[in-house]
């Protein structure tokens, strides 16, 4: 029991990542980025490039990094990958959302143009890394006998970590930095942040680089914790919406609390249900709080 | 030469007209207010100045320049403030956060600022850290204010401020707006307090159907009975 509630801290937290930049894409640009999922494969395939090919070519040793099944270089690969995917974002909004934003286009249109970017995103994965499973590391991953029957791989103890510091360092970027404070100004009230003066596309660019980063994290901790496959963010598209909802739509914390009751609920349920039953589940647990609290944990 | 100058401006959305060729001066350091009936289009004519919409035909020039076609975020950096009737606040933020908004355009002094605001509204200044969206009607309606009041306008223009507001409030915004205006900010208020809005300003407008039907001196516009007859005109 104990173990499934950490294990679902663990998927909640990959949860919690991705849903963070989905929120802040929703709040601020106003639109459902169905791609979001698939960016986190991308983040997740780009970082296995850079791991397994670019950086060995270029002559980068792995240095092992104590009890984990990886190194160094899975490390520097994590943040450039992040770095890769928040570029391609930052393309693709300049290539095709923000021309449909010039021409006014409805949310709808919005969401759907995503929609087609994920499938796109998709397919690309498919053709350059086949479908069968990949993983960053073939080391074996032993696990750490804890008291009351726990067992505990190193490797999430660093993925609760890394989620744990991104987290920490979003939430200062927003609460401290006049920008963080204008992006949270812009999703309130977009009208007014324009009235004020706020550059809004420079808000709309860090929205797209943080979000992308942070979802593009996720997909690499997903990797590390179990393995990549070119369906890995569809898959994970459901539970980010239902955690952004959960939370409260626009709201980062929400997001982060959201994504982590939604790991654990689904987690703990496998210890009563059969695990196919999991995001049945979720979903359960959110139509009974929006039957509570419509608005979400934290909305507005 | 008057601070804003609306001349011959006519204006509305689409193919709809609101405003017909209207005309109206605000000088240095002036309260004025913009009275009338609903639909009259006061408050177009506050979103025409500050942009919001463009005209179809005539000019606004503010401070000697010419800013019809012009976009916000430019005419706040030109002395030029707005503080809409209803979502004028950002209601995640705290209150402190909120004026900094204000100044988002403002590389220095934004402190020094601060204090001055504050100074303004102390009422604010015990709440600074305080989420806005937890206040009453009357403090958002301070912090509206203080938040355009943030980048040191020459003008700031004002939709409604005392809309919506419980009755023992209305007196304190308006003592407020005053103080403002004492500070040495121009004002251009649209008001269907018609009483207390004249009292605190030097002139008064009277818009009806778009068009401008009597203007002059706060105390004169108290006693005309046309006013009167145009308040009321639908309600006899």
């Amino acid at each position: 029991m104990i173990e499934l509630l950490v294990y679902g801290l663990v998927l909640g937290s990959i949860i919690a990542l991705g849903a963070i930049g989905l929120t802040l894409l929703y709040g601020i640009l106003r639109f459902a980025h169905f791609a979001h999922g698939d960016l986190m494969t991308l983040g997740a395939y780009v970082a296995l490039f850079l791991h397994s090919d670019l950086l060995p070519t270029l002559g980068i040793p792995e240095a092992k990094l104590g009890a984990l099944s990886f190194g160094w270089r899975l490390l520097a690969s994590l943040v450039l990958a992040m770095g890769v995917t928040a570029v391609v974002a930052l393309a693709l909004d300049r290539l095709l959302y923000a021309r449909l934003r010039e021409r006014r286009a409805s949310p709808v249109i919005l969401a759907m143009a995503s929609l087609g970017v994920a499938f796109m995103l998709r397919s690309l994965i498919y053709i350059v890394w086949g479908p069968q499973f990949l993983f960053y590391s073939q080391e074996l991953r032993p696990a750490w006998e804890l008291p009351l029957e726990v067992r505990l791989r190193p490797d999430q103890v660093f993925i609760l970590a890394v989620v744990l510091l991104l987290a920490l360092l979003l939430y200062l970027f927003l609460q401290r930095t006049t920008l963080g404070k204008a992006m949270r100004a812009t999703a309130d009230n977009p009208q007014l942040a324009w009235v004020c003066g706020i550059d809004i596309a420079r808000v709309t660019r860090w929205t797209w680089l943080l979000g992308a980063a942070l979802t593009a994290a996720a997909g690499v901790l997903y990797g590390i914790d179990a393995q990549l496959r070119p369906d890995m963010g569809w898959s994970f598209l459901l539970p980010l919406f239902a955690a952004v909802i959960l939370g409260g739509i626009g709201s980062p914390v929400g997001a982060l609390l959201g994504g982590m009751i939604l790991g654990i609920v689904q987690q703990v349920s496998t210890e009563y249900l059969a695990p196919t039953y999991k995001p049945a589940v979720a979903f359960l647990l959110l139509i009974l709080l929006l039957l509570l609290r419509p608005r979400g944990l934290f909305g507005g | 030469m008057p601070l804003l100058d609306v001349d011959d401006v006519s204006a509305g959305y689409g193919e709809m007209g609101v405003l017909h060729h209207v005309s109206l001066q605000v000088r240095e350091r002036e309260a004025v207010t913009l009275l009338g009936p609903n639909g009259a289009g006061k408050s177009t004519l506050l979103k025409t100045i500050f942009g919001l919409l463009t005209p179809s035909t005539g000019r606004i020039m503010f401070q000697g320049r010419e800013i019809a076609g012009l976009k916000p975020p430019q005419l706040v950096r030109r002395g030029l403030s707005y503080v809409p009737q209803v979502e004028n606040v950002f209601p995640s933020l705290t209150v402190q956060e909120n004026l900094e908004m204000g100044a988002f355009t403002r590389q220095d002094g934004v402190a020094e600022r601060l204090e001055e605001v504050f100074d303004l509204f102390p009422a604010l200044r015990r709440k600074a850290k305080q989420r806005v969206g937890g206040l009453s009607g009357g403090e958002r309606q301070m912090v509206a204010m203080g938040r355009a009041l943030m980048l040191d306008p020459a003008l700031l223009l004002l939709d409604e401020p005392s809309a919506g507001l419980a009755p023992r409030l209305v007196g304190l915004v308006f003592e407020t707006i005053a103080a403002i205006n004492r500070a040495g900010v121009a004002l251009l208020m649209v008001e269907q307090n018609a009483r207390e809005a004249l009292r605190i300003s030097q002139r008064g407008y009277v818009l009806a159907s778009g068009q401008v039907r009597l203007e002059g001196p706060g105390e004169r516009l108290l006693q005309d009975e046309e006013l009167g007859r145009l308040y009321l005109g639908g309600r006899r």
